[in-house]
């Protein structure tokens, strides 16, 4: 087993990918912790559990052609069960004595809780949580999974629907704040096992177990894809029908990519929790949702290290430009979107694949297009290009 | 123009100098305190300036309400310049951008006491945001002066609460609503957080152990809820004698306009808010209001020469159209208080800033006497004010001075 | 106490309450029924849309007030129709710049029109302010019609009422009996064909796309009277719209007015009996519950693919 290992690796990954995983990993483990303070570092931690989402998406949207808009559930129920375990051990009847109700989490005691519900008793245990923080998230997604594709419900439909679900889920947990913490999310977390998770040593500790889990899930997702079933995913986006045909059970494929896809968010949620020091229903929402989504498109939809890059550079973007032209932010990012749909489609894979000057001229002629058909368009001709375009296809 | 300016300005900080006349007289001698003695905890002070933080949402849902917030905790700020600064020291901000988003929040407060080392922070709006900051500020030992009025239920030695909590806010106006409106009967509605949560269960509890009212209704709407139709009906169907309404964002204006709308004016029907200041009544149109009470600790139209000086000073920088409400005033205060601590401790450091603080007063104050309570919290008044159409509030009534108790026992 | 009498008040009164929220979910549904219904496009910024009409209200309430008292009373009506003019107009720019070269890849569209959301609710927070405006309604607009001294019908959900009844007329003359409308549901069912057919489906693409922006203004200067005017306020409905277009079945029209209704209606009802939160939690849940079992909607149109 342990001589296959590396067989397997090199096996799975071209010379050409392997290069590129080991500059990612020498980025997050060498150079990141050396160049930066830990403030800084934490940040980087923080976006990197975004990335985590991103991954996720590649497989789901990039692979699996169903785009879901509301990874933020995942997300955030992930970073739910990791807070629930931390509030309860932040709630001891010692800290917690000046409560009608000592030993129980603040925001339960101000809503004349007076015992712990039933759904927070498994997450006084940390194996429990650490069990529930990919289940949790995973049974969810399989039961949505099932439920529409076994339908053949996809492509926008799903999109919308998944939507729905993150706008039902967020104001379930604001409207709950007895059970949940509200619109507050569940704050003031302070250890883990008696572990401080807020001084500068655990946060150094927190962001090597950050990066190794994103690393050992970007091996696992590359892994993945070589396989037979990264095979049919690929086919499946491409010629649904044919896949079908063959004789798969393409709805089956389409929720192992969408369960795949939320338990890595789910991870990201809780290392989220652990390195920022809370939980709030705001990741839950629609608009952290689709912010992951180009996140994902700007590293370049089927690239499973681009989903990294992606999300650090939208994130460090946001940052640098938030503090210096809050102003200009939201037209940079708004442009950055549609930049990346018109010009950049395959994201910053795209560029790295093509090489800088190719896929730049790439984009040129793409911009020159633009232009020209804007032209032609305003001659009003009676065949548009993409309607040839249609034709072609039709005729194949 | 300039030379109104100037005039005013003059007549401003003559008032001022006999609040803080240590102050000003320490501000000309910056030299009697030498950095190495106000700063001995490595904060971003030099012999001439000193740095603080501004922490609002500047963009996102947001940025409606905090505008007003950023533009009172600057025109503070400039005065105190224009007065010869803190210790001799010209204040320097650093504003960042919260998003309306919690985790950014997080993010910049860590930034402004990690990276900038700034000396306070003035900022955060919502509940959420401050819950976000505040395990940042007690483990980095910043400062933090909150503006909102909020449901109380904290008490951090990092934080002043220049806002009222939930019982300064409620109780006084409640006692109003039954002595001069005889209500008896009660409807309670809110947006669905916990805010309006906290506050109405505040309500609920002294409307039934001591008013002895009773609540017919109680009813939350979820954030941006737009559709008031049935709600209004069940208020029709229980006719209560009051409705108390804790309704925020823009539900606010749906609600308000629907109300109107369905016949429910105030030639019929009481309705206190305390979620409604002169900021909200900009949207909402003052029209489709008119006639209904808030309960607030200031109002814009409060008739005294403090508040002149300071409404004249704030539209002679933001604009004539620009209106100011309870939050806004509450930010100004800010920089005030924090600047009568740091001289009563003689120095930056945040923990001799903290021990200066209690009892701290305030006599510029546009709403009037203020004056800083051990917990943290301010000693203030509570107002009731009828809205007006021109989107000013009529002020009906004062109280005395309520002590603030954010934990209040038998209200839990 | 409570006598029959007023029982019934309340229950006319309620009636009234689940029509007039059936036509605010119409109106905003219409517009993109049209777009994403009929051409395909995920417009996330249809909210944004709708902000235009709310703010061109505003505009013009102001310039009444200030120079032309004589049309405060009147206003309104033209500022209806300004809205559609200048909606529709950003439409067909956005689509002559962005949405037309994404007209195959609907996924892609969502990301491009989100951005162009975030860009427009910017440009609305640098023209107007961060804060709220609230445009001065005419008198007329914000009173209530009392039939009996129990009963008041507000007047401006009467209005909504016209109004949708209104659009939804100009949108079915317009697709079930014109040529045009002959045009754009060829483009609609099969492209190829409507352009081997000769028919310029760019062209039906950018008034369509154009049309229900136009839309989308006019429910906007609508809201005015029931919402609010910031940089925000048209993100709130999304959401609710979107789901609407899909329950209903996203080519149907008829779909789309019984999804409204029938939302409209479990709301009101769920509102009534049960509180706001959970009445608003409930209904998203039988939307979806049904959408799982029903994914195409109420109604659908039955093609070939």
């Amino acid at each position: 087993m342990g001589s296959s290992w590396q067989a397997r690796l090199t096996k799975v990954t071209s010379n050409k990918e392997l290069t590129s995983f080991l500059i990612l990993a020498a980025l997050l483990l060498v150079v990141f912790p050396l160049s930066m303070g830990i403030f800084r570092l934490n940040l980087v931690g923080k976006y990197l559990t975004y990335a985590f989402v991103a991954m996720g998406l590649v497989i789901s949207w990039g692979y699996g052609g169903i785009l879901s808009l509301g990874q933020g559930v995942f997300f955030g129920l992930g970073g739910y069960c990791m807070a629930m375990f931390l509030k309860l051990e932040a709630s001891d009847p010692v800290a917690t004595a000046i409560q009608s109700t000592p030993g129980i989490p603040d925001f339960m005691d101000w809503n004349q809780l007076t015992a712990l519900p039933f759904f927070w008793v498994p997450f006084k245990s940390l194996a429990l949580s650490l069990i529930a923080v990919p289940l949790v998230p995973a049974l969810l997604a399989l039961l949505v999974g099932v439920a529409m594709f076994k339908r053949r419900v996809g492509g926008v439909y799903f999109a919308i629907i998944t939507q729905a679900i993150a706008a039902i889920l967020s104001i379930l947990i604001i409207g709950q704040q007895g059970y949940t913490g509200g619109v507050n999310g569940i704050t003031d977390l302070k250890t883990m096992h008696g572990w401080d998770i807020r001084t500068d040593s655990a946060k150094y500790v927190l962001y090597f177990v950050n990066a190794f889990l994103l690393l050992g899930a970007a091996l696992v997702t590359t892994g993945m894809l070589k396989s037979k079933l990264g095979r049919l995913l690929v086919a499946m986006r491409d010629k649904e029908d044919r896949v079908r045909f063959s004789g798969y059970d393409v709805a089956n494929l389409k929720t192992f990519a969408f369960v795949f896809a939320a338990v890595l968010s789910a991870l990201g949620g809780a290392m989220f929790t652990l390195q920022v020091g809370f939980m709030s229903p705001s990741f839950v929402g629609i608009v952290p949702s689709i912010e992951m989504v180009i996140c994902a498109a700007v590293g370049g939809r089927d690239s499973v290290l681009g989903a990294v890059y992606g999300t650090l550079i939208v994130n460090f973007g946001k940052t640098f430009f938030s503090e210096r032209f809050p102003e200009l932010w939201l037209f940079l990012i708004g442009a950055l979107f549609i930049a990346v749909v018109l010009v950049f489609p395959n994201g910053l894979a795209g560029l790295n694949r093509e090489g800088i000057r190719k896929s730049w001229s790439g984009a040129r002629k793409r911009i020159l297009g633009l232009r020209d058909r804007w032209r032609r368009s305003s001659s009003s001709d009676a065949m548009p290009p993409a309607v040839k375009q249609d034709v072609k296809e039709a005729m194949r | 123009m300039g030379n109104r300016q100037y005039t005013y300005r003059s007549k401003l900080f003559s008032a001022l100098s006999a609040a803080c006349a240590l102050g000003i007289a320490t501000a000309a001698v910056a030299a009697d305190y030498p950095t190495a003695k106000v700063n001995t905890t490595g904060l971003a002070v030099t012999d001439t300036e000193v740095t603080v933080g501004q922490l609002h949402s500047a963009t996102g849902t947001m940025a409606i309400s905090e505008t007003g917030s950023i533009q009172a905790e600057r025109l503070a700020i400039d005065q105190i310049n224009a007065s010869g600064g803190i210790l001799g020291r010209k204040i320097k901000i650093i504003q960042e951008d919260g998003a309306s988003d919690w985790p950014t929040f997080a993010e910049k407060a860590k930034k402004l006491l990690i990276s900038d080392k700034v000396a306070t922070v003035f900022g955060c709006w919502t509940s959420a945001s401050r819950k976000a900051v505040l395990p940042v500020f007690e483990k980095e030992n910043g400062l933090l002066y909150y503006p909102t009025f909020y449901e109380g239920l904290e008490q951090s030695k990092n934080v002043f609460y220049t806002g009222q909590e939930a019982t300064q806010q409620i109780l006084a106006g409640l006692d109003w609503l039954v002595k001069e409106k005889k209500a008896k009967t009660f409807f309670l509605i809110g947006s669905d957080y916990i805010w309006p949560r906290t506050s109405n269960k505040i309500a609920r509890k002294h409307i039934e152990n001591v008013l002895k009212g009773t609540v017919v209704g109680e009813e939350y709407y979820p954030l941006g809820h737009t559709q008031f139709g049935s709600l209004i009906n069940k208020i029709k169907l229980k006719k209560p004698d009051a409705i108390y309404a804790i309704v925020v964002g823009g539900s606010n204006v749906s609600f308000y306009k629907q109300l109107k709308a369905a016949g429910v004016t105030s030639a019929k029907q009481t309705l206190l808010t305390i979620s409604v200041t002169e900021d909200e009544l900009l949207g909402i149109g003052g029209e489709n209001m008119v006639g209904f009470y808030a309960a607030m600790k200031y109002f814009q139209s409060l008739d005294n020469p403090n508040n002149k000086k300071f409404v004249e000073a704030f539209k002679a920088k933001y604009g004539a159209k620009s209106v100011i409400g309870d939050v806004t005033q509450a930010g100004y205060l800010g920089p005030w208080l924090w600047k009568a601590a740091v001289e009563k401790a003689g120095s930056f450091d945040v923990d001799k800033v903290v021990a200066a603080s209690p009892n701290i007063e305030l006599k510029t104050a546009p709403e009037g006497y203020v004056k800083l309570h051990p917990n943290h919290h301010l000693w203030s008044k509570l107002r009731i004010g009828q809205v007006e159409l021109n989107g000013q509030f009529k002020v009906l009534y004062e109280s005395g001075l309520i002590e603030p108790n954010p934990f209040p026992k038998g209200y839990q | 106490m409570t006598s029959m009498s007023d029982l019934f008040s309340i229950l006319i009164m309620q009636g009234f309450n689940g029509l007039s929220s059936f036509c605010v979910l119409l109106l905003m549904a219409l517009g993109l029924a049209i777009i994403f219904g009929q051409m395909g496009v995920i417009n996330m910024a249809h909210g944004e849309f709708l902000t235009i009409g709310a703010y061109t209200t505003f505009v013009l309430s102001e310039v009444s007030q200030r120079w032309a008292h004589w049309m405060q009373g009147s206003y309104f009506i033209v500022a209806v129709a300004v809205s559609f003019v200048i909606a529709a107009a950003v439409g067909l720019l956005v689509e002559h710049l962005m949405i037309r070269h994404l007209y195959r890849r609907p996924l892609d569209t969502l990301l491009a029109t989100w951005g162009l959301s975030l860009i427009m609710q910017q440009i609305f927070r640098s023209t107007f302010g961060a804060k709220e405006v609230s445009a001065t309604l005419p008198d007329w607009l914000m009173g209530s019609v009392q039939p009996t001294p129990t009963i008041d019908i507000p007047i401006n959900g009467l209005l909504m009422m016209g109004l949708t009844l209104l659009m939804t007329m100009i949108v079915f003359i317009g697709l079930f009996k014109t040529r045009w409308g002959v045009w754009v549901r060829a483009t609609t069912q099969n492209r190829i064909m409507a352009g081997a057919a000769g028919i310029n489906t760019r062209k039906i693409d950018r008034y369509a796309f154009g049309l229900g922006c136009g839309l989308a203004g006019m429910a906007g200067a609508a809201f005015t009277t029931i919402g609010s005017t910031g940089p925000t306020s048209g993100s709130m409905y999304i959401v609710d719209t979107f789901l609407v277009v899909v329950f209903g079945g996203a080519q149907s029209l008829i779909g789309c007015i019984a999804s409204a209704f029938s939302i409209a209606q479990a709301q009101s009802t769920a509102e009534f009996f049960l509180t706001g939160s959970t009445a608003k939690v409930l209904t998203l849940l039988t939307v979806i519950v049904i959408l799982m079992l029903r994914p195409q909607g109420l109604f659908s149109i039955r093609v070939r693919r």
